[in-house]
């Protein structure tokens, strides 16, 4: 590969993406007008000078409910994809590179999880709970999310694990951590950052999918339980459009940031997937990435 | 690896998972902090449910825990109430059994799930498929609208098409399985009813799977495009129609595991569909269930869902494992 080109398509996710960021993170420490769980008008007023996005079922203001929600969004997003992506390589990596047994066992204990649908073990996690912060939830959605990324990091560990430069350094006498940690990884970081993006992008869109059915973070408001609202106080029929637009707009930008993001960088990362690429396909890249398995967003779940 | 090898460890792994399921749903409830019975009692009162009802769901419900036995026996007892079909009785309707509850709700969800997913999965494909063979426009257009409705929830393109379609243009009814007033019955009034209301949630299931199913299907098409076969086919003379037929084909088959793991996601996916749309399937059930604290109308769902999703996927490995000599030589080492 020479040196990378980001596609357009990567700076357009990229810039949607910091912007949701920048408006969930900063966006609260400037617009300090209202609070969370202010009451600043009736049910349901429209949008006005007072509060720019109307007001909620509960007389709460919508723009200020955004940014917070925003915020709680991204963040149970963050920490879940991140959880999930460290045990999804850790599985992953340890069953590609050590084989055997080890593999077996731990991929028949993933393959499982992947075939009982999440939003069950979800709704039974959180029932059990009773109460749930925002920390908890985040790493409830990471428990049941992380078999994707195993099962398709463990594809890559095993073909890592054939090249010739592994042997030099087990010659040069590394320990299994070492090789792991510094010939192994390094090789599937690409794939470990496309991974993270998606994690990210699942876990959100799984939060918002718990929120809606009664289940999201307590005592806190997330995109998703202002849609829980939004439809239990009927919004969508009675036209207030101002309070359920605004949440699902901002949920399919950053999803499909997200996803926009993944898929440039997994054009950037495998070749093949480049359309200029296969006209001039004279001299192929000796160690291609491996077709990148594409772990189907939770719409739940997604 | 056999046909009956590799038919008979699908089924062992399949019931492996089953019992997995199981166990959860058997042993996740009785993690609620405290004693369970007092849990669900403490909050039910404060849902103003009467005393004398309380008292009988108290005592019911340390029967049906069997709190005093080991938890062993417990899930033995539990077995046997799942072997009778026996899902117990709901907390909010009070004399309903749960089962009686899902044998109202299930019908609704699949006459709404089933025609979706295979519909939405035959279109996505054969527009994948068209757009990495066409390319240029085409290609970019269908690929980045695949890519922005499969990107999207399902309940946001759920909710955004009840406004416009329902609220802007009222053109399609905004909710309900029916007309109020109406009840169920085979008569053609109502079903016409039914499937003006139909629409709707049918729409916003079917936009989604078919963006998943044609980004999947493109890359799976480009890749294939670039492959030596196509460039002899090319280089024959053979017509376009043939080389997108054969190109179809191979690109075909990780498309039908893909259909196995996207069941999962669209059962999730169509529940929060039905709440959005008031749909009287299971969705709403477990919706108004979780709201309501009924928590054997909650387990028995999620036990639903889970096996009707390993049932599902069960079956579409096993359609792949005939179709495909290659897979039962490769699932050996795959699993």
């Amino acid at each position: 590969m020479s040196a990378a080109r980001f596609s357009a398509r990567f700076y357009v996710a990229a810039g949607i993406v910091a912007a949701v960021l920048l408006f969930g993170l900063v966006a609260p420490l400037v617009f300090r007008t209202h609070q969370v769980g202010d009451v600043v008008g009736g049910l349901y007023d429209h949008p006005s000078a007072h509060a720019w996005l109307g007001t909620d079922n509960l007389g709460h203001d919508v723009f200020t409910n955004l940014m917070y929600g925003t915020r709680t969004s991204l963040l149970i997003g963050l920490v879940a994809g991140a959880i999930a992506t460290l045990l999804g390589v850790a599985v992953g990596t340890l069953a590609g590179y050590r084989g055997g047994a080890v593999e077996e066992g731990l991929m028949g204990f993933t393959n499982v999880i992947l075939a009982i649908p999440s939003i069950v073990v979800l709704v039974l996690i959180s029932i059990a709970l009773g109460t749930r912060s925002t920390l908890t939830l985040a790493v409830v959605l990471a428990v049941t999310s992380w078999p994707w990324t195993a099962r398709a990091v463990r594809a890559q560990a095993s073909s890592v694990r054939t090249r010739e430069h592994l042997d030099v350094a087990r010659l040069s006498g590394a320990g299994t951590f070492s090789l792991i940690c510094y010939d192994v990884v390094p090789y599937m970081l690409s794939y470990i950052c496309m991974a993270f993006v998606l994690q990210v992008s699942g876990a959100v869109l799984n939060e918002a999918a718990l929120s809606m059915l009664g289940l999201g973070p307590s005592g806190g408001v997330s995109l998703g339980i202002m849609l829980h609202w939004a439809l239990a106080w009927e919004s969508v029929r009675t036209g207030a459009w101002w309070a359920f637009v605004p949440p699902t707009l901002l949920l399919t930008l950053l999803a499909f940031a997200l996803l926009m993001l993944q898929s440039s960088l997994d054009e950037l990362f495998n070749p093949r997937l480049r359309r200029h690429a296969r006209r001039r396909r004279t001299a192929r890249p000796a160690a291609l990435p491996l077709p990148v398995e594409r772990p189907v967003p939770e719409g739940a779940a997604e | 690896m056999s046909l009956p090898r590799y038919l008979g460890r699908k089924a062992a792994w399949y019931l492996g998972a089953l019992l997995v399921a199981i166990l959860l749903n058997f042993l996740l409830p009785r993690l609620i902090p405290g004693n369970p019975v007092d849990t669900i009692v403490s909050s039910l009162s404060r849902g103003g449910v009467e005393g004398s009802q309380l008292h009988a769901i108290h005592a019911h419900y340390v029967h049906e825990f069997g709190l005093d036995k080991p938890l062993w026996q417990q899930f033995v007892v539990y077995l046997g109430h799942l072997a009778h079909g026996d899902l117990g009785v709901s907390f909010a309707q009070s004399p309903a059994t749960v089962q009686g509850l899902i044998g109202q709700a299930l019908p609704w969800s699949i006459a709404l799930q089933l025609p979706a997913i295979l519909l939405g999965w035959l279109v996505g494909n054969v527009l994948g498929a068209l757009a990495a063979y066409r390319g240029g426009w085409f290609d970019r257009g269908a690929f980045l609208g695949s890519l922005f409705t499969s990107s999207m929830p399902y309940y946001c393109v759920a909710i955004l098409l009840l406004y416009l379609l329902a609220v802007v243009i009222p053109v399609l009814p905004p909710s309900g399985g029916y007309s109020f007033g109406n009840s169920p019955e085979l008569s053609a009034a109502f079903v016409s009813d039914a499937l003006t209301h139909y629409w709707l949630p049918f729409l916003s299931l079917v936009i989604v799977f078919v963006g998943g199913q044609a980004v999947g299907m493109r890359s799976m098409a480009v890749y294939e495009l670039g492959s030596d076969y196509v460039n002899y086919d090319r280089g024959l003379g053979l017509r376009d129609r043939t080389i997108i037929r054969y190109i179809f084909r191979n690109a075909m088959l990780p498309q039908v595991t893909g259909l196995a793991l996207s069941i999962g996601t669209l059962v999730g996916g169509a529940l929060i569909t039905e709440i959005v749309f008031s749909y009287p399937g299971v969705g709403t059930l477990l919706f108004t269930a979780i709201s309501q604290n009924d928590y054997p109308v909650v387990t028995g769902l999620t036990l639903l869902i889970a096996v009707a999703v390993l049932v599902a996927n069960f079956c579409v490995e096993i359609a792949y494992g005939i179709i495909d000599p290659r897979i039962r030589a490769s699932s050996r080492g795959e699993r």
